[in-house]
């Protein structure tokens, strides 16, 4: 294990940021904190770093507990939500801080860390920025040179508070291939915080979801998109459709032939591409209108609407590939048929 | 792009945006001739007063031994209080920016005191507690200290009324810099001095001197408070503006002008400096 936190709680005033915390992160890995704002993640972020000390619980880095020592003896690299590069150095003494600091014994002669910090620009890819400032940079390249900053001094674990949050869209989504790719080539135990569940998918190979100070799942992308253990994650994990099943609605749902199997659950919650659009077979089993549709690069949105306007919910969003939507020929105010062809059910 | 949308409906932006040029160049009369009648015209005034005998006899004052003496004094002062303002601004911006804690409202509060307590009520304080009469002094005077009427009340009463200046200018400029970088610096393994030396220091360095500056001026000028705990005593306890009262109550009008002139060239170069301080923290925004 290189990350192991054991009853970690933190409370500030009444409000319980973290509460009881148990998580084992293996060597390694690249981890996701997901989580919607003011659930504990970037606490949970900076008691790992030592920047906060916790309630109660231990921290173990590598084995060693770690939770009386101060943030310097950590070994950590810690990249900020807006970077934090200090504004009076260069990008090259930003990066060499690290070295130069550390205790005349240990400190390397001023040509290794030269030779290092370039390295670590090539590393980055911004070789030729070495002797600007960071107010000259933009935003992805600061967020690149806090990360070069952060490998300098060969941290056993590299923390990123939001490493994407304050960059624009298009820039964000080459940064996240690229983390990933770094990831592979340094192989160092990364925990990142966010609050995107698109960006947490594409980017970690481990998922930790938190809520209200308490972790709700952990798993692979995948085990936490196809097997939500709660009706929290489903909802925060990608789009859904959430149906309350009172008995009439499950008669209605059965007699227009939108489930097959008996409900095991009253709450049941379908991602749109679990959801099939048919032209009907016979007007009776066509009970919603196809109100509106969304395209979505390769995928459909269909809206769709249902008659009764008490039901819950009154709209549903079906996904569907473009040709196949084209087959269709479908036209708005249309009659459908659907069918669910998976759900998860709550209760 | 709807460019027109912001223009405004007169369709001149030139002209509609601004006052007539009547408005424009009677405040800009105004000021010139407030500035000219209340500051420039004094500052003139001392200097020809000053040399009205001619530079022979302004040299000479400026020489006296009890001129000198004062010069000495204030000098002296501000050679203490300088430094001891400038860690307590710094220690005292450090606590208010960086932690929270109960009463750091009351603090910058209290901090602000002195700019709202008269100087004449600082000196008067360090008279009732140090003074004859005052809580220590029979155990001052059993142990031969002298705090009133001597140096270390001139220092004590000094140090009240220019200690906010440092602290003043670094809150607000701790507080918008933020924590961030020191963290970063800790998080790569710096200590808590590299720390300070290496980052939060060339952070707030402009502002700082800027500070010092200001105390320092105020340090050197300061009267009222000075002159309820010196006792005017010449050539031992007039500082420098104490010094010039003396020298014009006793009709000797070239050497309290000299003395004077002295004070405000030093305002002057304080002024100067300010300026550069100023421009060059422009710059490093800039770059």
């Amino acid at each position: 294990m290189s990350i192991q936190l054991s009853n970690i709680t933190k409370q500030f005033g009444a409000f319980k940021a973290l509460d009881n915390i148990h998580l084992d992160i293996p060597e390694g890995e690249l981890v996701a904190l997901l989580g919607p704002s003011g659930c504990g993640k970037t606490t949970l972020l900076r008691i790992i770093a030592g920047l906060e000390q916790a309630d109660q619980g231990q921290v173990f880095l590598k084995g060693d507990n770690v939770t009386e020592q101060p943030v310097k003896n950590r070994q950590i690299g810690f990249v900020f939500q807006h970077y934090a590069l200090f504004r009076h150095m260069t990008v090259f003494d930003n990066i060499a801080f690290g070295l130069r600091v550390k205790p005349r014994k240990q400190r390397p002669a001023e040509t290794v860390i030269k030779q290092k910090v370039h390295d670590l620009l090539q590393l980055v890819q911004l070789d030729w920025l070495h002797d600007r400032f960071p107010d000259q940079l933009s935003g992805g390249q600061r967020q690149r040179i806090a990360l070069a900053r952060a490998l300098a001094v060969e941290p056993s674990v590299l923390l990123l508070d939001e490493p994407f949050g304050a960059l624009d869209a298009s820039v964000r989504k080459d940064l996240r291939l690229w983390l990933r790719h770094l990831h592979h080539e340094l192989n160092v135990t990364s925990i990142f915080v966010t609050h995107d569940q698109e960006e947490a998918m594409e980017v970690a190979s481990q998922i930790v979801v938190l809520n209200h100070g308490k972790i709700e799942q952990k798993g692979t992308p995948s085990e936490i998109y196809d097997q939500p253990h709660s009706d929290f994650v489903s909802r925060f994990i990608g789009q859904t459709n959430v149906f309350k099943i009172e008995d009439h609605a499950h008669e209605w749902l059965k007699h227009t032939g939108i489930i097959i199997d008996e409900p095991q659950g009253i709450v049941a919650h379908v991602r749109p591409h679990n959801i099939s659009v048919e032209k009907p077979s016979d007007p009776a089993k066509a009970p919603v209108t196809l109100r509106d549709w969304q395209h979505l690069g390769s995928l459909i949105r269909l809206e769709l609407q249902r008659d009764d306007q008490t039901a819950s919910p009154t709209t549903i969003y079906a996904e569907m590939p473009n040709e196949q939507f084209k087959a269709l020929a479908l036209n708005k105010g249309d009659r459908v048929a659907m069918r669910i062809k998976h759900a998860h059910w709550f209760n | 792009m709807h460019v027109t949308s912001s223009k405004p409906l007169s369709g001149n932006p030139g002209v509609a945006l601004t006052d007539p040029a009547w408005v424009r160049w009677s405040l800009v009369g105004v000021s010139i001739a407030v500035i000219s009648l209340f500051l420039i015209l004094p500052l003139a005034t001392v200097l020809i007063e000053a040399l009205s005998k001619g530079w022979q006899a302004y040299a000479s004052s400026l020489t006296l031994p009890d001129t000198l003496a004062a010069m000495r004094l204030t000098l002296l002062t501000a050679a203490i209080t300088v430094p001891l303002t400038t860690v307590f601004g710094v220690s005292a911006a450090w606590a208010i920016a960086r932690f929270d804690f109960r009463g750091k409202s009351l603090l910058t509060t209290l901090i602000d005191l002195p700019f709202s307590v008269s100087p004449v009520i600082a000196g008067l304080i360090y008279v009732l507690i140090f003074g004859a009469k005052g809580w220590f002094g029979p155990w001052l005077s059993e142990h031969d200290i002298k705090v009133i009427f001597a140096v270390p009340g001139i220092v004590l009463a000094t140090l009240f009324v220019t200690f906010p200046f440092v602290a003043r200018e670094l809150i607000p400029l701790m507080q918008e810099i933020g924590h961030e970088e020191e963290e970063a610096a800790l998080s790569l393994g710096a200590s808590g001095w590299q720390t300070f030396f290496k980052v939060t220091l060339p952070n707030i360095k402009w502002g700082l001197l800027y500070g010092v500056l200001l105390c320092n001026a105020r340090a050197m000028g300061e009267f009222g408070a000075v002159s309820v705990v010196s006792g005017h005593i010449r050539g031992l306890t007039n500082t420098l503006p104490l010094h010039v009262e003396v020298s014009y109550n006793e009709y000797d009008f070239v050497g309290a002008f000299a003395s004077a002139s002295v004070l405000a060239s030093l305002a002057v170069l304080t002024l100067i400096f300010k300026t550069l301080l100023e421009w060059k923290q422009s710059q490093d925004r800039k770059a």
